[in-house]
């Protein structure tokens, strides 16, 4: 089976401390580290573990600049045969659709029988998935958290439905699946892995390359845009504990209590 | 020969006993030389492992681990009986060899025992299969009455080895009594009328067996004498041919294994012996995958531990039901070895050792579980060596991506932020520039080459975690007590790494390292003090080039003997304080004096020992990365270390190293001993202690 994954490189948000920039329409970027986006790792670990049982190769793809390369190596470390970076000066300040329709040429100039993302971007909507699968006209599922290959043309897939109940559906191939983390158990990249792949290359496709109109993505054709940055304000009913840790423990196990939430 | 007929002389079956006795020595002896070529066979496939050095020094610890049997006493009564057993064994391993060529010819006498020392050596022999064969009884009824809980299998090991070991006693026994009988026979005969007397040595095996000989006829004394040496003579090659087999052998191998054992116990095992760290990227698999990845000195391991349990017996995982018992680290593998290596037959294709689920011998947690407090090794008297073992089943695993999820975000943010909690670089000297502190104690960070004279490197857990930046804040008064100037590296210090080695992870741990010796050098300091163990473990065994390194309790302890420091007497008399041995400071390094002089020069202090102290020291649960890891076990280790405590009657846990600080404080509400039972750091209490000009003059 060839699979195809979906990535990208978010700030990590257990290793930062996220802080709005002066201009209070972005977070400041300085001092961040960035790693692959949780959800698509748990893809990339999905599409290799597939790939173990049935046999194909597993791409993983980026839109985005040099940096991205990054992630693309880490996945290619964890066992992706192929990484390929998707970057155009046109395509800086896309919304979700712009994404998607970059995506979409991609996957057109390859024979891909399953396409995965991640359920959602850290700093994303959960968008791409859906709308690539739409674009190309795939069937979609959107929070798989298992997924059972039937024979050459059918999945048989679980999606998470809220209160943990589990749905089972079977979908056509080829299809785009938006992965839930949790889906397994992903396994680890060390450096080593990464400084083993260091000098494979990595293909780059501009919007020429993919056929692209440069006009229908990118920011002026994004028809959502970013106006705004900003840490909700306190709201009502809100308590923020400013004792020290020790303390800050017992009067939450207090208010927990008063609320009947220990017995 | 006078009265009866020598063994080779006999004629049964048309056959005389020397030409018997010559067939069974040739086909003992092919039959031992075969087994044990085949049970090379893996040593031979093994990894190198370079132990060809330093010949002096091994075969002085040769006298002094196997002849000396230095380790046995630490178990006084089976230490005991052992020493008795290996003294009887020695003695009467010439006495063996002569009896085994007198069946062939009669009147072979060893040489060097021909004259007046012979009778001495024979009484000697005596002696000693009586010691050796009491010793036998005793063990057997050890066994099977008194059964000592160590040595017990858990029925996820498998079955209980007890027979094994009463199998082997007994052959021991009865290859005793056969000795003793045949010179019994033998002594009986001569002691008949008119016969010259040869005597035995009084109340031993072979003289008690002539009392009750005496009265027998010259025929079947005769008989008796043919019968004990043939037993004698088969029960000989049946034992040696059977050591192989199992724990007994031991007795061959465990020379070799001392004399191979590991020189330089605090550094670990490289990746791969013979292969130089900057070549290490053509290695194309790290650690220990298949049996075969293992070295020959550690399959050599496998097969001379001698299930003694001693190493799971103060196996702190073991203790508190962690999947994860030394003994059978080695014992599994032995058993691998001999399933995959038959005598006879082809080996067999070795699957993956880790996971259950691949038919691998160890659990992940299994491999997991180990804290690497070194307490195995210290307890084990053959040397075998566990610590490197792990290390680099753990090499495997991570090279496989073999992780738990809950050990791969921290191994992630060392890699990206140099600290296993992801923190900020530029906060690592947060603890040092709190407004109040800097104006009682100004910390430097060194920009500058030529600073300072003294680093004292921090260590993540000691920057960033707010309890233990007490420890960082005390150890900076001291120095700044003693006129020591110092600083820290601040945003340039990464984790040491010291973990991150122990846990696998060698790719990783080169890069923090690589670019703390860098930041050390360029900081130009003549030497580094450190409060946190671990790091000193680090920065004086796994890193090189760098400045001398010393443990803040050792700074404290010269500068106490250089009269710089002085204590006010404790507040409160009624407490009783106990000092924990951190791993890493004491078992692994030999500070165990330094702490306990510090404590003890504090007026007023009263100080107890727990049982398990010193080189015993019960692990507080681990430190680094183990502080990430999710354990299956019972009961958390800190919880039964303060539950010692409390058993040695203390009330205050003096410990050295932030790790410990972290599972003693924890333990300590685990336990319900809240309010009871208090945990301080050495820099912590001796900080508080100090007297200071200010308090002299008011």
């Amino acid at each position: 089976m060839e699979i195809l994954v979906c990535a990208r490189r978010v700030p990590d948000t257990s290793e930062n401390e996220i802080q709005l920039n002066s201009g209070g329409n972005d977070i400041e970027r300085d001092e961040l580290v960035y790693s692959i986006n949780e959800a698509d790792n748990y893809a990339v670990e999905e599409a290799l573990q597939i790939v173990a049982r049935v046999g194909g190769t597993v791409t993983v793809v980026t839109v985005g600049g040099e940096d991205d390369e990054e992630i693309l190596r880490r996945e290619m470390a964890m066992g992706a045969n192929h990484g390929v970076l998707i970057t155009d000066e046109a395509f800086g300040g896309s919304d979700g659709k712009g994404i998607a329709t970059i995506l979409k040429a991609f996957v057109q100039k390859g024979h891909y029988d399953l396409i995965l993302t991640g359920v959602q971007a850290e700093d994303g909507g959960a968008q791409v998935g859906g709308m690539l699968a739409a674009l190309l006209d795939y069937p979609f599922a959107s929070l798989v958290n298992s997924i059972e290959v039937l024979d050459g043309k059918k999945l048989k897939v679980s999606r998470e439905i809220e209160g943990g109940n589990k749905e089972m559906n079977e979908i056509d191939l080829p299809c785009v699946l938006s992965i839930q983390t949790g889906i397994n158990e992903p396994r680890y990249v060390g450096m080593r892995g990464i400084r083993q792949v260091a000098s494979v290359p990595i293909p780059t496709f501009g919007a020429s390359d993919l056929g692209v109109d440069p006009g229908a993505v990118g920011e002026a054709a994004a028809r959502v845009k970013r106006v705004d940055y900003f840490v909700p304000a306190l709201g009502k009913g809100a308590e923020i504990l400013r004792g020290s840790r020790e303390e800050n423990v017992d009067k939450v196990l207090e208010l927990v209590a008063a609320k009947g939430g220990l017995k | 020969m006078v009265g009866i007929q020598s063994a080779s002389e006999v004629t049964s079956w048309l056959v005389t006993g020397r030409i018997l006795f010559l067939i069974i020595h040739v086909l003992g002896i092919l039959c031992f030389a075969y087994i044990v070529a085949r049970r090379m066979v893996p040593l031979l496939r093994a990894e190198r492992d370079f132990r060809f050095d330093h010949h002096w020094l091994r075969l002085g610890r040769v006298l002094k681990f196997w002849l000396g049997q230095w380790k046995q006493p630490r178990y006084k009564l089976a230490g005991t009986l052992h020493i008795f057993i290996f003294a009887g064994f020695i003695v009467l391993a010439v006495r063996a060899f002569s009896v085994l060529i007198v069946g062939v010819s009669e009147n072979f006498v060893m040489p060097g025992l021909a004259g007046r020392a012979g009778p001495i050596y024979d009484i000697i022999t005596d002696y000693a299969a009586t010691i050796v064969f009491l010793c036998m009884a005793i063990a057997v009824i050890r066994r099977l009455v008194f059964k000592p809980a160590r040595y017990a299998v858990p029925p996820r090991y498998g079955k209980a080895h007890t027979a094994d070991a009463i199998v082997l006693l007994s052959l021991i026994a009865i290859l005793m009594v056969a000795d003793s009988l045949f010179a019994a026979a033998k002594a009986a005969a001569q002691s008949q009328p008119g016969q010259s007397i040869e005597t035995l040595a009084a109340f031993s095996l072979p003289w008690i067996l002539q009392k009750v000989l005496a009265s027998m006829s010259l025929p079947t004394l005769g008989r008796l004498y043919f019968g004990a040496y043939l037993v004698h003579e088969l029960t000989f090659y049946f034992l040696l041919c059977y050591r192989p087999f199992g724990i007994q052998f031991h007795v061959e191998t465990s020379l070799f294994n001392i004399y191979f054992a590991k020189l330089d116990r605090e550094i670990l095992k490289p990746v791969r012996w013979g292969v130089a760290e900057e070549h290490m990227n053509q290695v194309k698999s790290f650690g220990v995958k298949t049996f075969e990845d293992f070295t020959w000195k550690h399959i050599l391991d496998f097969y001379s531990c001698a299930d003694c349990g001693r190493c799971s017996d103060n196996c702190p995982a073991n203790a508190v039901g962690r999947p994860l018992s030394p003994r059978f680290i080695s014992i599994k593998a032995r058993d691998y070895a001999f399933q995959h290596y038959p005598v006879i037959g082809r080996a067999l294709d070795g699957t993956a050792l880790v996971g259950k689920d691949s038919g691998g011998i160890y659990s992940e947690d299994e491999i997991w579980s180990c804290t690497t407090c070194g307490a195995c090794e210290t307890e084990c008297p053959l040397l075998v060596e566990y610590i490197d073992k792990i290390v680099d089943l753990r090499r495997g695993m991570i090279d496989d991506g073999n992780v738990p999820q809950s050990l791969q975000k921290p191994l992630k943010a060392l890699e990206s932020r140099g600290n296993p909690y992801g923190k900020m670089e530029k906060k690592k000297a947060d603890w040092a520039n709190a407004k109040d502190f800097q104006q009682t104690c100004r910390v430097k960070t060194l920009d500058h080459p030529n600073d300072a004279d003294t680093l004292y490197f921090v260590d993540s857990i000691t920057s960033y975690d707010d309890r233990m930046q007490s420890i960082g804040r005390a150890t900076a008064k001291i120095l700044n007590h003693v006129g020591e100037n110092f600083g820290i590296l601040g945003a340039a210090e990464k984790d040491s790494g010291h973990e991150v080695r122990r846990f696998g992870e060698e790719t990783l741990f080169m890069a923090l390292r690589d670019h703390n010796v860098d930041a050390i050098k360029a900081s130009g300091v003549r030497r580094i003090v450190t409060s946190d163990p671990h790091a000193y473990n680090a920065l004086k065994h796994d890193y090189k080039d760098v400045p001398p390194v010393e443990h803040i309790s050792q700074v404290i302890a010269s500068e106490l003997r250089a009269g710089k420091i002085k204590f006010n007497p404790v507040d409160d008399k009624n407490n009783v304080y106990t000092y924990h041995d951190p791993c890493y400071l004491g078992r692994h390094n030999q500070v165990y004096d330094d702490p306990r002089d510090v404590l003890d020069a504090i007026p007023g202090l009263k100080r107890v020992e727990m049982t398990r102290c010193r080189d015993r020291s019960f692990c507080c649960g681990g430190g680094g990365l183990m502080l990430f890891y999710e354990p299956k076990e019972d009961q958390r280790m800190g919880v039964k270390r303060v539950q010692m405590a409390a058993e040695a009657g203390a009330n205050v846990i003096v410990t050295a190293c932030p790790f410990c600080m972290v599972n003693m404080e924890d333990a300590i509400k685990v336990a319900g001993l809240e309010g009871k039972m208090t945990a301080i750091d050495l820099a912590e209490l001796v900080d508080q202690q100090i007297a200071r000009e200010s308090q002299k003059v008011a």
